[in-house]
């Protein structure tokens, strides 16, 4: 799945989004739950403000030393027997993860939850030649049985489904007859998948941190697919994308202790799982052989400019978990297998404003994301910041706007216009307006009076009235 | 082991160096000392009793029978576990500490099957078969109800994955206050240059999935139900 999911069109990905209404649903209870258990994680834990001071100095000098940890990990690997592979593009990544697959003769892969590889449609690579790609993670795995729905957030992918839909897709899909409890099918899955991991060639995981000092890397999971994938088969290969490493251990401890918490409201998830190299002598599970691939994939672009920030994200989702706009919209209109206002931030960044160049404005500003995130990055500023970019430098506004604007100021700047114009607006509008209010607008008004009503425009100027006033004073003050 | 191949590494960092204006990698980059270090604050002065009764009620939350008791009853324990989890096959850990604790005599008499570091293909086909699995914690974390294994030689990865069950049983000596104190442990190593385990799991509780509508189901691809067994004296 490239990076860019569904439908080319905004607002026409906007409107399916506020049309769902079970999506809508979903998003609200899934928002209210996490937001909770995040704020009562962060409570319990106490000074969660010096834990966020951390957490963002240790991810601002990280990247500020980006290319010192990279060699670092990448020395300690290869000392360790495994290799490291350094892919400027997805291109590159992809092909090389394709010759490892032939080498290996491999036809079945199992593969744990990555965004990185979904970023660089690995999947599609791997079967263009000849493989089959299993995706394990449970809510992947409902999607990708599910004809490759695209996933609507970064920690639990299928939240836009019901389990009834569930049902009817494993179903349909793999004759399923049980009901729609999500034991039952949780069970169903474990069956499935468990043949699946005992009989692939190749595993492929992601990495949520890697360890520069010792070459390690950690996966943060609750299932317990990541940890098949990374014993079972006698290959494997871990995609990561380059900016998701810390200098030492004492650094994963922090930023593992506030991914936990700041996606799901636990103390720790059910598995940490930290793999060295590939397995040594006498241990007899473990790949035997070991390759990582180190993504850029446009990730280089933002070092160095105002978004380098955006670069300390550790994928918990909080800021999508808060988010107003999210709530509404719900994943896929955002376009991006990265939502929310992380994704508002990044996708643009690793894409282009050709292509995202309506995410900067799909906020409201109000800074939640800003306030939970657990690296204090500066989320809603960064939206500012690509407004500006795009007006500013690139001169990126619609026609329209441009028009309207040059005529704003046209009229701002004529006390004759101005006085004519403000003198027509009771007029104009009075066709538009029912009771004092326009509820259909013409032109640009249509967006805003679609969702509520806008107040038509008094008789009387405020001029007017103000010069009125005096006189009416005066009438007042004889009588 | 041969050392493994490094690829376009010069070309990439590069890259990243004429972006961030960074020092050449060759040269060490000092870590800063951090402005505030409140992971060490977490449960400061529990004594190990105290830090036993936090890793207790944190099992309620992570869906664990807990159980405490001293070496003598250790096999007595497992026993009533795999009668409460009806599990009959075992498989457990090549580990000295089930020779201490004479464990390994009692599971001799039952279908069991000590991981063989050599043997990967039985290790594995008996690990899938197997009811639960054993294993002793390495590094104890009270605040989260974590068993740290150190995966590696005779320490299989599967044991504590493939089963439908699994004990941890917990030397009341292992137990630390938080993860922490287990990344400084393995910084440590990392710093005399010794070894690390290939694979280090932090373990918390059974496997579990909110993937559909965010409804908690424990037990997805690991074990389905998990228990701990606090050993006083080892």
């Amino acid at each position: 799945m490239p990076m860019h999911i569904g439908e080319k069109d905004f607002k026409k990905r906007v409107t399916k989004g506020i049309e769902d209404d079970f999506m809508r649903g979903a998003v609200r209870s899934a928002q209210g739950r996490l937001q909770d258990k995040r704020a009562t994680a962060a409570d319990e834990l106490g000074d969660w403000e010096d834990w966020r001071t951390l957490g963002s100095e240790i991810r601002s000098h990280t990247i500020e030393h980006l290319d010192y940890y990279l060699n670092q990990l990448s020395e300690k690997v290869a000392e360790l027997g495994g290799h490291v592979f350094f892919a400027e593009t997805g291109e590159e990544a992809n092909e090389y993860i394709q010759k490892i697959a032939k080498e290996k003769e491999a036809k079945k892969i199992a593969k744990s939850k990555s965004m990185v590889t979904e970023e660089i449609s690995m999947n599609e690579a791997l079967e263009e030649i000849g493989c089959e790609v299993i995706e394990t993670d449970l809510g992947e795995y409902i999607l990708q049985i599910d004809d490759h729905d695209p996933p609507s957030h970064i920690v639990a992918p299928a939240l836009h489904k019901n389990k009834e839909q569930i049902r009817d897709v494993f179903n349909e899909k793999l004759g399923y007859l049980k009901t729609e409890k999500p034991e039952e099918l949780a069970l169903f899955a474990r069956e499935k998948l468990r043949e699946e991991f005992l009989s692939a060639d190749l595993g492929i995981t992601g990495c949520n941190f890697a360890v520069a000092e010792s070459g390690s890397f950690a996966l943060v999971t609750n299932e317990g697919n990541a940890r098949m994938v990374s014993a079972l088969p006698k290959t494997q290969i871990t995609v990561m994308g380059m900016e998701r490493i810390v200098p030492g251990w004492e650094e994963l401890d922090v930023v593992v202790s506030l991914l936990t918490r700041a996606a799901v409201g636990q103390k720790l998830t059910s598995y940490i799982t930290a793999l060295t190299g590939p397995k040594q002598l006498e241990e007899a599970d473990g790949p035997e052989e070991f390759h990582l691939v180190i993504v850029d994939n446009g990730r280089s672009k933002i070092l160095g400019t105002e978004f380098q920030e955006a670069l300390h994200c550790i994928r918990c989702a909080a800021c999508i978990n808060v988010c107003p706009v999210y709530r509404h919209v719900g994943g896929h209109a955002y376009g991006s297998i990265y939502p929310g206002p992380i994704g508002a931030v990044l996708s643009p960044l690793l894409s282009d404003y050709d292509e995202y160049k309506e995410l900067p404005y799909a906020s409201s500003l109000c800074g939640a994301c800003t306030e939970v995130c657990p690296v204090k990055i500066p989320l809603h500023e960064q939206l500012i910041m690509h407004r500006r970019k795009m007006v500013e430098d690139e001169k990126r506004t619609t026609l329209s706007e441009r028009v309207a604007m040059r005529g704003f100021e046209q009229l701002m700047n004529s006390a004759s216009l101005y006085r004519t114009a403000t003198k027509m607006a009771p007029f104009m509008s009075t066709p538009f307006a029912r009771k004092q209010m326009i509820t259909k607008g013409p032109g640009p008004l249509k967006h805003w009076t679609h969702a509520r009503d806008f107040p038509k425009p008094e008789n009387e100027r405020f001029r007017d009235w103000f010069k009125n006033r005096e006189k009416r004073g005066e009438q007042d003050a004889k009588r | 082991m041969p050392k493994g191949n490094i690829i376009n590494r010069d070309r990439f960092l590069e890259n990243i160096r004429a972006k961030i204006g960074g020092i050449a990698s060759d040269k060490p980059v000092e870590k800063p000392t951090w402005s505030v270090t409140p992971q060490r604050n977490v449960l400061e002065g529990y004594d190990q009793d105290q830090l036993i009764t936090v890793l207790k009620d944190q099992c309620d939350n992570i869906h664990t029978d807990f159980f405490q008791t001293n070496v003598n009853e250790l096999s007595a324990t497992i026993e009533s576990i795999m009668n409460q989890y009806q599990s009959k096959t075992v498989v457990y850990s090549e580990d000295k500490r089930f020779e201490e604790t004479n464990i390994s005599d009692f599971l001799a008499q039952l279908d069991s099957f000590k991981w063989d570091r050599l043997d990967r293909e039985s290790s594995i086909k008996f690990a899938e078969r197997a009811e639960i699995g054993i294993t002793f914690s390495d590094i104890t974390l009270a605040e989260s109800g974590t068993v740290v294994l150190l995966n590696d030689k005779g320490q299989g990865r599967s044991v504590s994955l493939l089963p439908a069950n699994y004990i941890a049983i917990i030397p009341k000596s292992t137990i630390v206050k938080r993860m922490t104190q287990a990344t400084d442990y393995i910084h440590q190593k990392v710093e005399n240059d010794e070894n690390i385990a290939s694979c280090i799991n932090f373990i918390t509780g059974p496997s579990n999935s909110a993937d559909i509508e965010m409804n908690l189901v424990v037990g997805v691809h690991g074990p389905i139900r998990a228990a701990y067994i606090v050993v006083d004296d080892i």
